[in-house]
């Protein structure tokens, strides 16, 4: 396994280093950044001075050397915006964005793991019927409008939620969480209620079809006929069975909720990286654009391993097999 | 029985609650603040922050007019002099006295600082010279009258406690100490900044104990975070939603014309400008845009007042000036050109045109209200004389480096300046880099007599003169259709009902003038 380990990580570097030149060509090719942060009044030499002082001015190849040779030393450089370091930005917002993405995939797996189950061993019944139909809804539905709808719902006619902004923050484990507090459980629940909608029906999908399909198998009608006990037979061999393609989609799933919450964070004011980096490709951030994307390649990568070494654990037969390497 | 008091105390709080904290006002911003040291950034919302904590030597009013802040009087001893008489008995937050000692600083601060934005507002200082603790003469190379002006967007800091500080140290607090009317509390980047009241302000202490500013920038959360009580006023209401404000009974909006100014550049400088071409799509001899006629023609074929009514629902007024009318340097005589579909066909004609050409309406897509659909209204009106325009819109960071590179003919920009002759300066003085004059001339409009109006505005200390002047430079300029405005916007907040908000013209919004009432 170890060395397993290791060659995933060798790929990654190897992604990221691709992926930070893609970047610097688009972000180039796309304009300059001065020509927005610069403020209106500037005459030509200030604007020739902006441009210098970000070393704008050089070759985009030279640029991109001074790059390579910083993030080998494990700077990423200075926001053009904020004046603050790219890394330092995104990790600020990082907890933010982790805690309204746990939040969102809890509430996905905790509600659709049952339900999806339910549906799956009543697919004749109203309520699996009704369950199925909603999981329409949350598939088909934009985040956007969704997030809107809970707002004017929730906040603005019965008044019981916030409507925006994340709630006063603690400190766990030196990270700066806000669902300890009531206040800031209240901030948390629409926005992780929003996000979670699209794979709390993927994953009752998932789950039912799943079903569906273990039940017909022998191993589940050899278990009835000894006799064992219904709960023992859905939730041990139906349930651990059908866990492997759900774990693996929720890792994935994870990942893209990461990367992807900017819709709901931009229609709840959460301030989370999502946030950041559209706001950074609307002003050009290079520095902050790089970074962020170096992370979340990072991410994904560890949660694809994270995967695999859970994958292997539910099922005996998978191995993460040295002797490949 | 204690349970019963208890619970009637609850229904108490529930239902006084929100008057316990009368004196708290919350707010949504529209743009992000990046940073609060008031001397990196030059974009409105660090500035809006940069207004609360700290005040600059001079201040403008509602109407972007120029009046005293830290600085009582200021005058210029000779051409290339000015004094300045500073606030007596004033305090930083920081507990020291406010002297010339602390402007000098300041204006060094933002000269060196790296990155910083606001070296362009002093570069004109050559000397600087404290006669008093509180008189100071500044002195340029060259008679400018622009340095009051230029100082408005200089804040003060304390010395004391910014002396060797790093943009970080004013985000994390400990350099944040300006005399403006609310002390810094909290910066959360992306998220909030929080302020307290200054008791000890010296243009009286404001209403309100404690601000919080939420940065908001998608429209409708930032409506739906005031309809849903997050917040008590909200600024740039989409024009689009004023309508269903307008008609709530809890709720009211402030408005008033910003200086925000829509027109666009046209090509004056090249004989085959980059998309104008005959109907056929063949190039033409030479670049109709240069021919004054033709200008006046696009012009007169511009409905403004229907732009106004339909495309900005209201929220605009047509223009005719590069300034829009409290600004100093509008030029009240200039009325908007009248659409006349007609007469713009017969020009075109006399042009040599009757037929028309083709060109291409350039216009960013997110940066100016309905900026996409102004540009689609103006090439439909454009064809109704001949003109076949294409529209092409494109997102603000793609648009104005193409603009930059002058790859554009017909191309969409919105201005907001303080003064007439400020704007002329960048907007169509001849490019000159040297000079640093045109920066953003992307017609490249080249006029003698205008720039020599505007060096002589630039050179005029007398106030009244100056403006005498800077009217003269738009008159012409607008005489001449350099360009081709379209409206000045109208800026909007909505706040719960017993709040009042002095509006203003250049777009802040202030704690310290949003009224309890």
């Amino acid at each position: 396994m170890p060395v397993t380990i290791l060659r995933r990580l060798l790929q990654s570097i190897l992604v990221l280093f691709v992926m930070s030149l893609l970047v610097f060509i688009g972000v180039y090719a796309i304009g300059n950044p001065v020509d927005i942060l610069i403020s209106p009044q500037a005459d030509q030499a200030e604007i020739a001075r902006a441009t210098a002082a970000l070393g704008l001015d050089r070759p985009l190849a030279e640029q991109y050397w001074v790059f390579l040779r910083q993030a080998a030393a494990g700077d990423l450089g200075r926001s053009f915006a904020f004046n603050v370091p790219a890394i330092q930005l995104i990790l600020e917002r990082m907890p933010a964005t982790l805690e309204l993405a746990v939040a969102a995939m809890l509430i996905a797996i905790v509600f659709g793991i049952p339900l999806g189950l339910w549906a799956g061993l009543a697919p004749d019944s109203i309520s699996g019927r009704t369950i199925m139909t909603g999981s329409i809804l949350g598939f088909s539905l934009p985040t956007f409008w969704v997030g809107l709808m809970l707002i004017m719902v929730f906040s603005v006619e019965l008044g019981w939620l916030p409507a925006s902004g994340r709630g006063p923050t603690v400190e766990l484990l030196g990270v700066p969480v806000s669902f300890l507090s009531g206040e800031g459980l209240a901030h948390l629940l629409l926005p992780a209620a929003n996000l979670a909608l699209f794979k709390l029906a993927l994953i009752i999908r998932l789950t039912r079809a799943g079903t569906r399909e273990a039940l017909l198998q022998d191993y589940v009608r050899f278990a009835r006929a000894k006799g064992l006990s219904e709960a023992r037979v859905i939730f041990v061999h139906v349930l651990k069975n059908i866990l492997i393609p759900i774990v693996t989609v929720v890792g994935l799933e994870f990942g893209s909720l990461i990367a992807f919450a900017i819709v709901t964070e931009s229609v709840f004011s959460w301030p989370g990286m999502g946030k950041l980096l559209i706001e950074s490709i609307n002003m050009l951030d290079r520095p902050v654009i790089v970074a962020y994307l170096c992370i979340i390649v990072t991410l994904f990568t560890l949660i694809n391993l994270a995967v695999d070494v859970v994958y292997s654990l539910l099922d005996p037969r998978v191995r993460l097999a040295d002797a490949a390497a | 029985m204690t349970s019963t008091v208890r619970l009637d105390l609850l229904v108490l709080l529930i239902a006084f609650g929100p008057a316990l904290h009368a004196a708290d006002l919350r707010i949504a911003l529209a743009t992000d603040v990046t940073s609060v040291d008031p001397h990196f950034a030059n974009i409105a919302p660090n500035n809006n922050i940069g207004w609360h904590v700290f005040d600059a030597l001079t201040h403008v009013d509602e109407d972007a007019r120029l009046m005293p802040g830290l600085a009582l009087s200021w005058r210029a001893v000779d051409g290339t002099t000015w004094e300045f008489k500073l606030r007596r008995g004033v305090k930083f937050h920081d507990g020291s006295d406010f002297t010339a000692e602390d402007v000098v600083f300041s204006i060094e601060r933002a000269a060196k600082l790296p990155n910083g934005q606001f070296a362009g507002f002093v570069q004109r200082i050559v000397a600087k010279q404290i006669v008093d603790p509180h008189t100071l003469r500044l002195r340029t190379a060259t008679p400018y009258a622009m340095l009051p002006q230029d100082l408005n967007s200089i804040f003060i800091v304390s010395r004391k406690a910014a002396a060797g500080a790093a943009t970080e140290d004013f985000n994390s607090g400990r350099a944040m100490a300006g005399t403006g009317p609310f002390r810094f509390a909290a910066f959360r980047r992306g998220e909030r900044v929080d302020l307290a009241r200054n008791d000890a302000y010296w243009g009286g202490a404001p209403a309100w104990d404690r601000v919080s500013f939420r940065v908001m920038p998608t429209d409708p959360a930032r409506l739906a975070a005031l309809l849903a009580g997050d917040v008590d006023l909200i600024e740039q209401v989409p024009p689009a939603d004023l309508a269903r404000i307008r008609t709530r009974a809890d709720l009211q909006v402030a408005q008033k014309v910003s200086w925000r100014t829509i027109f666009f550049h046209l090509d004056q400088y090249r004989d085959r400008p980059p998309g104008v071409t005959d109907r056929a799509g063949k190039p033409l001899e030479r670049n109709p845009l240069k021919d004054a006629r033709v200008r006046l023609a696009l012009s007169k074929a511009i409905n403004r007042q229907a732009i106004v009514e339909r495309v900005m629902e209201g929220t605009a007024i047509p223009a005719a000036n590069l300034v829009s009318p409290p600004v100093f340097g509008h030029a009240a005589t200039l009325r908007a050109e009248h659409f006349d579909p007609e007469g713009a066909k017969k020009l075109l004609a006399e042009a040599g045109y009757p037929n028309g050409f083709a060109m291409v309406v350039h216009a960013p897509n997110n940066r100016y209200v309905n900026d996409d659909q102004i540009a689609q209204a103006v090439a439909q009106m454009l064809a109704r004389i001949g003109i076949g325009a294409r529209v092409q819109t494109q997102p603000i960071n793609v648009y104005l480096g193409k603009a930059r590179a002058g790859e554009f003919a017909f191309a969409m920009l919105g201005w907001g300046s303080f003064s007439g002759d400020l704007a002329l300066r960048a907007l169509l003085a001849t490019p000159d880099a040297a000079r640093g004059s045109g920066a953003w001339n992307w017609s490249h409009y080249a006029n003698p007599k205008l720039d020599a109006l505007i060096e002589q505005a630039f050179a005029t200390v007398d106030e009244k003169k100056r403006e005498t002047l800077a009217r003269e430079a738009m008159t012409l300029a607008i005489k001449d259709n350099a360009v081709i405005p379209l409206h000045h916007q109208l800026v909007s907040w909505a706040m719960k009902k017993p709040l009042a908000y002095a509006a203003r013209t250049d777009e802040f919004t202030f704690a310290h003038h949003v009224r309890p009432r």
